[in-house]
């Protein structure tokens, strides 16, 4: 909520929300990771079928690097696992007493997931296949 | 101290809003399932690879999985329902994000005149949006 709150970013992070702020956080940081995702996917996809124009290409070589792969390979992941935590908590508003619990069942389920993709990404890069 | 409008509770925009996040999420889960599981079924375990898989999964559109070596796409794939999931796929996950991208926005807008200038801005890319896609589903 737009409160006019005169908290410096530095000073906001040292609120100690602990694991659902870190979830809160990571959420809307996934998210807005999957629109710049989606859209440079869309705006690049569009202008080289139609055009088949260089900068569109450019656009490609920046979202099909590694990194931003790893970037938005966590971004899915993470958003589509907090997305059910948080389905779950709206629809059984009881479970909230178990909140911490979820935060970290839900990474415990994250982590093998993603460590098992971006190991099989990076093996592929470096074997280079 | 200047506060944003809370609106009452009822069948107002926040509270459809609210809604439609959480079943627009649920159903995104829905369609990934069935479009992978039918990408499966129809012979992605012997043709396709992780990265073409991902593709079909969450956009099932011929065009997306072209430049793989598939033999035949458009084979058991171009047809009404694969477009209607392709059209889901894009309503669902468009207006989940520009929604989200209108919360997160107005969180650290302090000024209800660029709160609605960004609400108009929002509103117009999603026309937009759903144009396009209905253009792209139907012209491939």
């Amino acid at each position: 909520m737009a409160l006019d709150r005169r908290v410096g970013f530095f000073e906001g992070l040292k609120y100690k929300g602990g694991g659902p702020m870190l979830a809160w956080i990571l959420h809307r940081i996934s998210g807005l990771g999957m629109i710049v995702f989606i859209s440079l996917h869309v705006v690049a996809s569009f202008f080289t079928q139609e055009m088949g124009s260089d900068w569109a290409i450019s656009i490609n070589i920046v979202y099909e690097s590694v990194i931003f792969q790893l970037f938005i390979v966590f971004s899915v992941l993470y958003h589509g696992i907090n997305g059910i935590r948080i389905i779950i908590l709206d629809l059984w508003p009881r479970m909230l007493r178990y909140q911490k619990e979820m935060t970290w069942l839900q990474w415990l389920v994250v982590i093998p997931i993603y460590g098992l993709t971006i190991y099989i990404m990076i093996q592929r890069m470096i074997t280079g296949e | 101290m200047q506060t944003r409008k809370v609106p009452h509770p009822g069948w107002n925009l926040e509270y459809l809003m609210f809604l439609f996040t959480r079943l627009s999420g649920l159903a995104f889960f829905l369609l990934a399932v069935i479009g992978m599981a039918a990408a499966l079924i129809m012979g992605a375990r012997y043709q396709m690879d992780l990265g073409t898989l991902m593709r079909w999964t969450f956009f099932p559109n011929p065009n997306h999985v072209l430049d793989s070596n598939i033999p035949d796409v458009t084979f058991g794939w171009a047809n009404g329902f694969w477009q209607i999931m392709q059209f889901l796929a894009i309503f669902f996950g468009g207006t989940h994000g520009l929604n989200g991208l209108r919360v997160v926005l107005e969180d650290y807008i302090k000024r209800p005149f660029w709160q609605i200038v960004i609400r108009l801005l929002i509103f117009v890319l999603w026309v937009f949006m759903i144009l396009v896609a209905v253009f792209v589903v139907l012209a491939s």
